[in-house]
């Protein structure tokens, strides 16, 4: 009887929470969607602003977010994974990797601001890459790379001994046997923790605020090195500077809407790559 | 401890120890694995059975802080030497563990990927050899309508022959069997058993067990180990039926182990 009724009690408080969850995640794409749907029409999509950003659309911003989140992926992927793979398989002595790991910890808790004036120090001055998609994408990739890290290293753990050593007894190298077996069986996981990362990149404004993102900017960038409009920067924008809030409100609410969607569309994308690898390989 | 003149030796120990950091696994060990036979090593659990078995195909390399002594004749050839060539080794030596270890690929990949490694890259050479491998394996009728799907799918027993076929594809000359029907019902052992029996006419095989019955069943000679050290090594209807020495003979009547 007792048993009986601390699982219903336990029960009815995990529903509670995941009610409370869901309600909030609701209200947020309800209020966004009511107060940002009426912005967004085919020209909102698809045109650059005017009008100091009252009319017209928010284009540039979607390309720039964009290419900031695919470069900043791009970037981010390659070194986590070889960090990873370096940590977990490669063993090097406990001293380095207490080093290393220590050193990815602290990375994860840098305020995203901090990355921001990093990335205009070494990126945009010392490289001399300027205030562009490239500076702002370096930026990103530093703020996911932890989380990069921290997924890839988790599914490399997960791949098990038993398999390894079935490819080193057939005579595999060990790089052999991390480049065509430890990584496929781990990528699934991987993308996960890409998938993850996109949003963070797709959002953040603090690391491409001094790096990639302009206020205003009549053409779409043609170079890695020009500078950008961005989703995240021009909601920003539109919130607190400009003549003409009442209408700016409203467009910002629509910029929002489009920076979820921006975010589930590369998401979806990644997620269905996951899922055909995935199918492939392991099953 | 070599007891048979006549027989080609594939593989001769020489007062062999082995260590992990201070643990002393194998004591002042030598044997005579000979050619084309089946040789049984049987022992308590933790006696070093396994450890031994990795040393012939240079497994324990991979373990941290270990080291070894003696002399291993592989051909007349001191694998235990620094510089010795760690892959030719294992291509030459194969090894089925004791758990079923496909990898979460394809039946056909499973098999293939050994040649791939070695830089084999002529397709129809591979889909033979895929072929051929699972046929020596006894796994060909039961797969081969389905060579492109998961090798996870397979029950224990097909998956344990599947790793057969894997290693048989790069053409070993020796293979090693560590406890290979431990986590499989009695058909399945039977199956690998029956395989085994095969498989001895064109290779030489060493199998770790801790099954006596099968030690008796599938060998040719049979080594006991205790504590890290070779008791007693003879032909396996000798050592089943008069045993030497007093530890075998209480082992082989289940008073330990
Ligand atoms: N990786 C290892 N590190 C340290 N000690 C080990 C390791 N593997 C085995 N040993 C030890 O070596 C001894 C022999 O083990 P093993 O060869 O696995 O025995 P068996 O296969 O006969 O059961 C045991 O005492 C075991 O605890
Ligand atoms: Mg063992």
């Amino acid at each position: 009887m007792k048993n009986k009724i601390s699982q219903f009690l336990g029960f009815s408080i995990i529903t509670i929470c995941i009610i409370i969850t869901l309600f909030f995640l609701a209200s947020i794409i309800y209020l966004i969607a009511a107060k940002g749907l009426s912005a967004i029409s085919w020209e909102f999509l698809t045109s650059i602003p005017r009008k100091s950003m009252t009319e017209g659309g928010v284009a540039p911003a979607i390309i720039g977010t964009f290419y900031l989140v695919v470069g900043s992926i791009l970037i981010a992927l390659p070194l986590g994974i070889a960090c990873a793979i370096y940590i977990n398989e490669y063993s090097p002595t406990g001293y380095m990797v207490n080093i290393i790991r220590m050193s990815i910890n602290n990375l994860a808790g840098v305020p995203s601001v901090v990355f921001g004036l990093f990335g205009l120090a070494v990126f945009v001055n010392f490289f001399g890459f300027g205030v562009s998609i490239l500076s702002g994408s370096l930026t990103l990739a530093m703020l996911i790379l932890p989380s990069i890290i921290s997924a890839s290293q988790e599914s490399l753990m997960a791949v098990p001994y038993s398999i390894r050593e079935a490819s080193l007894a057939l005579g595999a190298t060990q790089w052999q046997t991390i480049r065509k077996i430890v990584l496929p069986t781990a990528l699934p996981g991987i993308m996960t923790g890409v998938i993850l990362s996109i949003g963070r990149a797709a959002g953040e404004t603090a690391p491409i605020l001094f790096t990639a993102a302009t206020f205003y900017r009549r053409s779409y960038p043609k170079s890695p090195l020009d500078e950008t409009m961005a989703l995240p920067y021009h909601i920003y924008a539109l919130m607190t500077e400009g003549t003409h809030p009442d209408k700016q409100v409203a467009i910002a609410y629509g910029c929002s809407l489009i920076l979820l969607a921006v975010v589930l569309l590369i998401s979806a994308f990644a997620i269905i790559l996951r899922n055909k690898y995935r199918s492939t390989y392991v099953n | 401890m070599s007891i048979n003149n006549e027989e080609k030796i594939k593989i001769k120990a020489d007062n062999i120890n082995f260590y992990y950091g201070q643990s002393h696994a194998i004591k002042n060990l030598s044997i005579d694995i000979y050619d084309k036979k089946v040789t049984a090593f049987i022992g308590p659990s933790g006696c070093g059975k396994s450890t031994f078995l990795r040393m012939l195909n240079k497994m324990n390399d991979l373990v941290p802080n270990t080291r070894a002594e003696g002399t291993l004749l592989f051909d007349g050839q001191d694998i235990l030497e620094k510089n010795t060539d760690v892959v030719s080794i294992r291509k030459k030596v194969g090894m089925v563990f004791q758990k079923p270890n496909p990898f979460p690929k394809t039946i056909f990949q499973n098999i293939a990927y050994g040649l791939e490694v070695n830089g084999v890259k002529d397709k129809d050479f591979i889909r033979k050899r895929v072929e051929d491998s699972l046929r020596k394996a006894a796994l060909w009728e039961e797969v081969k309508t389905r060579l492109h799907t998961s090798a996870l799918m397979l029950s224990g027993g097909q998956q344990q022959r599947l790793c057969i076929a894997r290693c048989l594809a790069v053409e070993p000359q020796v293979i090693l069997f560590d406890e290979p029907c431990a986590s499989l019902d009695p058909i399945s052992t039977n199956k690998i058993e029956e395989l085994i029996l095969e498989l001895k006419k064109f290779y030489t095989i060493v199998i770790v067990t801790h099954n006596m019955q099968q030690a008796a069943r599938v060998s040719d000679y049979t080594a006991f180990m205790y504590l890290g050290e070779l008791i007693e090594f003879d032909k396996t209807a000798t050592m089943f039926t008069v045993p030497k020495q007093p530890k075998t003979e209480e082992y082989l009547s289940g008073k330990f182990g």
